[in-house]
């Protein structure tokens, strides 16, 4: 499992090397999200209208090791744009990772870039 | 060694162990007898017996608190004499056991007068749960052989109302009868008095005043009460409760000092003549008075406690409070101080309006200073906080009448309950000062209300303090800077209920209208977002395909999340009913897309496993079966269990799968704030476990029982029961008001169980309004039902016929692939996901 969430790393847009042309804006719930396969990895990417932002992390929730983070609601704690795993409500910055209401190691987050109506994901492998 | 014996288990003689444990001595065996089969229970709240007839729950504590704390108690036991020489008493099987410190406690019998015919069946008093019992089985009876049943009560005072309520409740008619020219003549002036009457009449309760009884009419039974010749009153039942005699029979046998008219002479430290017996309680005559109250016997209970610790300068007060507040009757009645003033005494102020049943009246001091006592009717919200200034001799305004005139007319001005004085006295059952409850706060020791009554036992007495408890918790909690606010999250300052009011007022549709207009500048989150949505439902009857990124999770997507990411699938089976083909294509379903299948709690069968991009293939198929969403997700409607009633049953008395399938097709897909779980059972033997859910129904001789805010789960509790005997149409009636009530008013999350007991005047208050249309809502409550059973729709239907909406059954946006991550392992011939790590 450990190698399971080593997967993922959070990725800064500097070290950014691959663009992953994910989908359509149109295929993202408003302030929801959905998760977006790339290679063997599962992506959570969230449309966060009411910020006009996108953000995307790991769909795998560090609790329980499920891939279930896309599921989950959306919203801010004092500010912070965050997203609530469906299981167990942990919350998660969608900006640092960083676990919110408890001490849970940080999810990877990444860049997201939206061009033509397209939602980009930025990877550095 | 020294041997306490107490005689009489009753509240005060408990409250002596109680106090006696508390203190922690050594030295003592405590042995205490009683004559009643049970241990001690709260005879205050007597007649709450009247709705669940459950006598545990009035026990003050049950029979092991007495072992535990090494008290020796002997019930069903009655001592017949005493040996003041000897030092012993004698018990009903002539044992014999000696003391050094005799308590009698004894308390007192209700005064029975010498009426000819008293003595006929169906005449009762009102003191032990036994003679509760006897009035229950016959007022049933009265109620099975003739449909206008009624009730007398002898008596007009305190607990004679508070009879007259409670034959009401068993469906009787009641007629109050009182001697005096006026209801409640010791605590109530003649115009209170007049506007009390009024109300009363206006409930349903028939008051004959000025009434002397002749005789008890009928042979062996009682037909009637003659007053006068031509002045009869028919009856099928008589409560008597004309007043108490102290049950001092063994102070007199044994030489005891007594009272002339009763009751045993004791001084201010308890003692009765003889030194080594303390007299407390209703049978202990102090100051020449008995007090029919429990807070004063509570008080000797304390001081003889301490007399017998050697603690000799504790005594009993001088003056002794007589304030009451009439309970349970549905119409407000406070006395306190002096409530008549001779007017060389003081002066008084007097604030009257029959038409809305209202009349307040203060005492003042003639210097216009001090407030003396004062009486309250129709309103004593401000009662706590007037005994107050009255006790403590607070100052008060200089125009004494904004104490009880309306705040609309310069009224209002009662001061800041944290102005009391800390010793200030503010639970007198259980002898709980201001400082006291503050200090808990303030020491940590309890962060809120629940806290303070448990650390303190305020209000677990008469209740009446129960106000004044709230508002001193928050307003020390204020005071320490802590906010006691119940807004369901950060993002709104408004409370569930409110919230309510704002979107069925202003007509909003969506969630961020609501948090536009009504938040705090955030964006949301997983709290309010699904109360938001679940306040749509219920408003607007949107099913949680409308606006499904604000749906909780498992509403989002219309099953429930299990613990590895797949989902579960729970069709809708009414009742419990299906049919073989039904139950043939559930296994078909399952077994074709491999789903572990179980029979769950709730009598309904669940698929479990399958994985969200299956969820609209398995639903398409059921559909096609007949079957639909039985939003096992939401936080709505789960089942209404049943029995299979006279339908099959040797036993049944109603078709109780009829009534339960047409009960969870009008309820079914209504969101609430929690699940909502229904039961119907077609006897008494109540083999649906109807009493365990939010509502249950039993089938009953006349009609169903309905019983309302039950629960199973980590908190199980009794639902109690809000009307009896009743047709189906009445049942929806009620469950329609009901259940809108509770979503209406209920916090987020908070199961019928939770809401109903932290409803203020409880049960009482919720007949009220569900039965009497106290606040005139019924009939919005009944409309706002009806729409939502008229708008019901299956939204798997709805769903999987929109192929917009089934876009979000897709693991990944840009594959079709499934979850890759999950695994499963064989399980007694079906499978399980994987352990987690
Ligand atoms: C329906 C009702 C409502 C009330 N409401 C209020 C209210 O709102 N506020 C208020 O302050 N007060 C109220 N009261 C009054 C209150 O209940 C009494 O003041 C209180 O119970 C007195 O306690 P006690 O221990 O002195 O007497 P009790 O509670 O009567 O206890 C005496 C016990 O001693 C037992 N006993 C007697 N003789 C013997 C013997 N020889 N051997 C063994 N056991 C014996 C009796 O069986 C009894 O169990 C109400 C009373 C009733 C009946």
């Amino acid at each position: 499992m450990e190698t399971f969430l080593s997967k993922y790393t959070k990725t800064a847009p500097a070290e950014v090397t691959t663009w992953f042309k994910a989908a359509s804006v149109n295929d993202f719930p408003k302030d929801g999200g959905a998760c977006v396969k790339y290679k063997d990895k599962q992506i959570a990417v969230f449309n966060f209208e009411r910020l006009n932002q996108w953000f995307a992390c790991q769909n795998l929730c560090p609790h329980k090791l499920e891939m279930v983070l896309s599921r989950g609601m959306i919203g801010d704690h004092q500010g912070i744009p965050k997203v609530a795993c469906p299981l167990h409500k942990k919350t998660f910055s969608l900006e640092s990772g960083e676990n919110l209401n408890g001490d849970l190691p940080a999810i990877a987050t990444y860049p997201v870039k939206i061009e033509a109506g397209f939602v980009y994901i930025g990877f550095s492998d | 060694m020294k041997n306490i014996i107490v005689i009489g288990n009753g509240m005060v003689g408990y409250k002596f162990c109680e106090k006696f444990v508390a203190a922690q001595t050594t030295g003592f065996t405590l042995t205490i007898f009683g004559e009643e089969p049970r241990p001690a229970y709260d005879r205050v709240h007597l007649s709450a017996y009247f709705e669940d007839e459950n006598a545990t729950k009035l026990e003050m504590a049950p029979a092991s608190w007495y072992t535990e704390n090494n008290i020796n108690l002997i019930t069903n036991n009655r001592i017949v004499d005493i040996n003041k020489e000897a030092k012993t008493v004698t018990d009903q099987h002539n044992q014999q056991h000696t003391y050094d410190y005799l308590i009698l406690a004894t308390g007192s019998v209700p005064f029975v007068p010498p009426i000819k015919g008293v003595e006929k069946e169906g005449v009762f008093v009102y003191r032990t749960i036994e003679d509760l019992e006897g009035m229950i089985a016959y007022a049933k009876h009265i109620n099975q052989i003739k449909p206008n049943g009624k009730a007398a009560i002898l008596g007009g005072g305190l607990l004679g109302l508070e009879a007259g309520k409670a034959v009401m409740d068993m469906g009787l008619e009641p007629h109050v009868v009182e001697f005096a020219p006026k209801l409640m003549p010791r605590q109530l002036d003649a115009r209170s008095s007049k506007v009390l009457q009024l109300k009363l009449e206006s409930m349903g309760i028939h008051i004959h005043l000025s009434k002397a009884t002749n005789q008890i009419l009928g042979d062996e039974v009682i037909t009637g009460m003659e007053f006068g010749e031509d002045d009869i009153l028919e009856t099928d039942m008589l409560i008597i409760s004309a007043g108490i005699r102290p049950r001092d029979e063994l102070g007199k046998s044994c030489g005891l000092k007594m009272g002339i008219r009763g009751g045993i002479e004791v001084n201010n430290r308890m003692q009765t003549s003889d030194p080594y017996i303390y007299a407390i309680g209703e049978v202990a005559l102090y100051n020449q008075m008995i007090y029919g109250l429990v807070a004063p016997g509570y008080d000797m209970a304390h001081v003889a406690v301490q007399q017998i610790l050697g603690h000799t300068d504790i005594t009993m007060a001088s003056d002794i409070d007589m304030s009451t507040k009439l309970k349970l009757i549905g119409v407000d009645v406070a006395s306190f101080g002096t409530p008549f003033m001779p007017a060389d005494k003081g002066l008084s102020i007097i604030f009257e309006n029959k038409t809305q049943f209202l009349y307040k009246r203060i005492n003042v001091s003639l210097d216009g200073k001090k407030l003396l006592g004062g009486i309250m009717v129709g309103d004593a919200a401000d009662y706590s906080m007037l005994h107050q200034i009255y006790l403590n001799g607070m100052a008060i305004p200089e125009d004494p009448a904004q104490l009880i005139l309306p705040a609309s007319e310069g009224g209002g001005l009662l001061g800041d309950i944290m102005d009391l004085p800390d010793e200030a006295q503010v639970c007198s059952c259980e002898s709980v000062s201001k400082g006291q409850i503050c200090n808990t706060i303030e020491t940590g020791a309890a962060t809120d209300l629940a806290g303070v009554v448990s650390c303190t036992k305020a209000g677990t007495g008469c209740g009446g303090c129960k106000p004044m408890v709230k508002d001193l918790t928050e307003a020390t909690l204020k005071s320490l800077g802590i906010e006691v606010k119940d807004h369901i999250c950060e993002h709104f300052d408004f409370n569930r209920q409110e919230l309510y009011s704002l979107i069925q007022v202003k007509g909003y549709e969506t969630f961020n209208e609501v948090l536009d207009n009504h938040g705090n500048g955030g964006h949301g989150c997983e709290i309010c977002k699904p109360v938001i949505a679940s306040l749509m439902a219920t408003i607007h009857a949107d099913t949680a395909n409308k606006e499904y990124a604000i749906q909780d999770s498992n509403d989002r997507f219309l099953a429930n999340i299990q613990r590895n990411g797949t989902y579960s699938v729970v069709p809708r089976v009414p009742g419990g009913e299906i049919t073989p083909d039904k139950l043939i294509a559930l296994g078909e379903i399952a077994k074709k897309y491999d789903l572990y299948t179980k029979i769950t709690g709730g009598v309904r069968i669940d698929l479990f496993g399958a994985t969200l991009n299956q969820l609209p293939l398995i639903w398409k198929e059921l559909i096609s079966h007949g079957f639909e969403s039985g939003h096992a997700y939401g936080k709505s409607l789960r089942t209404v269990k049943t029995c299979v009633g006279s339908t099959w049953c040797r036993y049944g008395m109603d078709e109780s799968v009829s009534f339960g399938i047409e009960l969870e097709n009008r309820y079914r897909g209504i969101r609430a704030p929690h699940k909502i779980k229904g039961g119907v059972s077609g006897c008494i033997r109540e083999c649906a476990e109807a009493r365990g859910k939010d509502f249950g129904l039993i089938a009953v001789e006349g009609g169903w029982n309905l019983y309302v805010g039950g629960n199973g789960g980590a908190n199980p509790r009794h639902a109690e029961l809000l009307a009896e005997q009743i047709d189906n149409q009445t049942v929806i009636k009620y469950l329609d008001r009901y259940l809108m009530f509770y979503m209406r008013t209920a916090k987020p999350l908070q199961r019928t169980a939770a809401w109903q007991e932290r409803l203020d005047g409880g049960m009482a208050y919720l007949k009220e309004v569900i039965i009497e249309d106290k606040l005139g809502i019924a009939a919005d409550l009944e409309a706002e039902m009806q729409t939502l059973v008229n708008k019901f729709e299956c939204e798997w239907t709805q769903a999987v016929n929109n192929p917009e909406m089934m876009k979000r059954f897709n693991h990944f946006v840009n594959s079709k692939e499934e979850d890759d991550n999950l695994v499963f392992v064989p399980m007694r011939e079906q499978k399980m996901p994987q352990q987690w790590q």
